[in-house]
């Protein structure tokens, strides 16, 4: 996995709630067994038509967008399934953060897997950056994971709280296995334990 | 200290706590399919790493799946599909774990196959890269999705990194009203806290109409707990969940079905344990409801009207409005006005035996409308026989219906079970996501019995009236 540890870059805006994993990718798509190469396919349904041409209107089909790192999104971004193919779109396209005022579980607690930075911020401050953001590629939105800020293009600062564990993951790319296969003693008493108390498991 | 059942499993699962609050919960059984495995098992072999756990590891295709007679005819798949397919048959093979092949008569939905095999059991944590995985705390289990570098994670370590979510109460007190499922409790939930109201918590369904369910309308209650955003829901288990599992494959005998017994009645909320939020819903005010749009929380009795954009706030308000406009629906029109094309009755959801019974009172003696596509999809391999076995099969071709063979088939369309664009479909799944059935295809959500009447009359109806 990638260092996640500052980002300075264009975000689009996309103000819409409830954005679910099936725009995010839709389902045809998840028929591979790689995890890259999805890119080109996210926000599939909302991004071409029929014919596969582009829709223009769509935000990352606009010229000022093509090369965005950061989505502003409206409320409960990542609503719906499980796949993790969500953020493996969003990061073959690009995506390393994104900015709402709420994520859905899975889909948040995917993100951290792939070195992408869920951003939460209160409604006002998630409002200004979609502002920010409409302004296209001239307003470039800075990152900083180490102090936990966002710094808007005008240069306001907000303030965001996240898990200790998953950023000190994030800002070394650590991989979560590796660190758990530490812990491999406690894991071993455990199971014993449990074995011996509930043996029908 | 009183604890709620969500804390007592959690406390009981608990394998190691970092100094920074991170914790290991223990992992009792980690179902598998197809489609979001893959991956996890590629990096295991990347890694030279091993399942920890096989025996507590079971797997099962069903998303890609035909659902077609002649399925075993590898020709019914696409290439992709049928590629995932056999990576799973491989990939159980070389790790050794529980396996159903599209071939077992025990094959069907994940979420069907776990509890009707009995391994999903009260007390236990069951995980599966899959959200529909709160289908399982039915059963008093803390069950939920999780991403593919998490199935990962517990294939290599029978362990998930987790953060305790806080504890919400749903109570649904008294009785229902005549025509009124497990899925018109679930949905009205959701329409009342919204599809972001359960995020960070663990939903407790409880109060006399959830104690009046079977464990199959348990299991639809909690499946659809992740559309209200929760990380799980999770019902008590009790005389009717103890009744369910007793003498299933692999529940425990003897000796040891009477220890589980004795701790499985511990797993209860105490009385004066803490809820973060309380809410309470009167089961006499819950009518058969159907969506109107695009996310699960867009729910509203049969006897309403199509809502207007403006009737919303906030970000809901463009939401809506780009839902009317997919749907292709009139603010005003009474949603009992609302024709259908297609009629879509299984999934994880109700794609067990009780649903097709419901379904199956309606349709008995009728006909599906003119021109009306209607499917049912049995949740398993089982399931199918067993309708077969009580005659519902034969009322449900009688009626005009595809009988298909299990798979989670049109819910979410991977299969060839697609809508095409601006078909409008009566569902039973879960998701009326835009393009969720098929690009441009629109999806009501309803009950069996709901979806069974609007297969008669070729739209939206009250079931209550062909009661």
């Amino acid at each position: 996995m990638d260092k996640f540890t500052t980002l300075s870059g264009i975000a689009a805006p996309m103000p819409l709630i409830n954005i679910d994993t099936d725009m995010i990718i839709p389902k045809q798509f998840l028929k591979t067994i790689k995890r890259s190469g999805l890119g080109v396919n996210l926000f599939d349904e909302m991004r071409y038509d029929g014919e596969g041409k582009e829709i223009p209107d769509f935000v990352l089909n606009k010229p000022q967008y093509r090369d965005s790192q950061i989505i502003v999104a409206g409320d409960n971004f990542g609503c719906g399934s499980s796949r993790e193919h969500a953020p493996w779109a969003l990061l073959d396209f690009g995506i390393r953060a994104v900015i709402s005022t709420s994520y859905a579980d899975i889909f948040y607690n995917n993100c951290f897997k792939n070195g992408i930075l869920p951003i939460t911020l209160p409604k006002e401050q998630v409002d200004i950056l979609m502002d920010d953001a409409e302004k296209g590629a001239n307003a470039r939105i800075e990152v900083d994971l180490e102090a936990q800020t966002v710094t808007s293009s005008d240069g306001q600062v907000f303030s965001f709280e996240i898990d200790s564990h998953k950023k000190h993951c994030l800002l070394n790319g650590l991989d979560d296995i590796g660190l758990t296969l530490e812990k491999a003693a406690s894991i071993d008493a455990f199971e014993a334990s449990a074995n011996a108390s509930r043996p029908w498991v | 200290m009183a604890k709620t059942l969500y804390d007592k499993i959690w406390d009981a699962h608990l394998a190691h706590e970092a100094e920074d609050g991170t914790c290991l919960l223990y992992i009792d059984r980690h179902l598998v399919h197809e489609v979001t495995s893959p991956q996890a098992f590629e990096g295991l072999r990347m890694a030279g790493r091993s399942v920890r756990a096989p025996d507590k590891t079971i797997a099962v295709p069903d998303h890609n799946v035909p659902t077609t007679l002649d399925r075993a005819n590898a020709a019914t798949m696409t290439e992709d599909s049928r590629i995932q397919v056999e990576a799973l048959d491989k990939n159980a093979k070389d790790f050794g774990i529980h396996y159903y092949p599209v071939t077992d008569v025990r094959q069907g939905i994940v979420h069907i196959v776990g509890p009707e095999q009995g391994w999903t059991l009260p007390g236990m944590t069951v995980v599966c890269g899959d959200s529909h995985t709160a289908t399982h705390g039915a059963f008093g289990a803390l069950a939920h999705g999780i991403g593919t570098s998490e199935v990962e994670h517990v294939l290599a370590t029978q362990t998930l990194i987790q953060t305790k979510s806080k504890n919400m109460k749903v109570e649904i007190t008294g009785k229902l009203r005549p025509g009124v499922t497990a899925k018109d409790i679930t949905l009205s939930v959701i329409g009342r806290t919204g599809t972001a109201g359960g995020t960070g918590y663990v939903i407790e369904y409880c109060g006399e109409a959830i104690r009046d369910l079977s464990m199959e309308g348990r299991m639809t209650v909690c499946n659809m707990a992740i559309e209200g955003g929760a990380r799980a829901g999770i019902i008590a288990p009790d005389e009717t969940t103890f009744e369910y599992c007793m003498g299933r494959p692999h529940a425990p005998k003897g000796a040891e079905w009477e220890a589980a017994l004795a701790w499985w009645k511990t797993l209860y909320s105490d009385d004066d344990a803490h809820w973060d939020e309380i809410i309470t819903i009167k089961g006499e005010d819950i009518a058969p409801v159907v969506t109107w749009g695009t996310s699960p929380e867009d729910v509203l009795p049969i006897t309403a009207n199509v809502p207007a954009a403006e009737d919303f706030t906030g970000g809901k308000v463009g939401a809506a409005k780009r839902s009317l406009e997919y749907m292709d629906l009139t603010p005003g029109t009474p949603l009992s006005e609302v024709k259908i094309d297609t009629v879509f009755i299984g999934s994880c959801t109700n794609g067990r035996i009780e649903d097709l019974r419901a379904a199956a009172a309606i349709l008995k003696g009728k006909k599906i409308a003119e021109g009306m596509r209607a499917m049912a999809v049995p949740g398993s391999g089982l399931v199918r026989a067993q309708a077969e076995e009580e005659g519902i099969a034969q009322i449900f071709i009688d009626a005009g219906f595809e009988w298909r063979l299990a798979g989670c088939s049109m819910c979410l369309a991977m299969n060839p079970d697609q809508l095409q664009p601006g078909e409008r479909c009566a569902a039973t799944s879960n998701r009326n996501f835009e393009g969720r059935q098929g690009r441009g295809g629109r999806t009501h959500l309803m009950s069996p019995a709901m979806a069974a009447a609007a297969a008669v009359t070729g739209k939206l109806t009250d079931v209550r009236e062909m009661m």
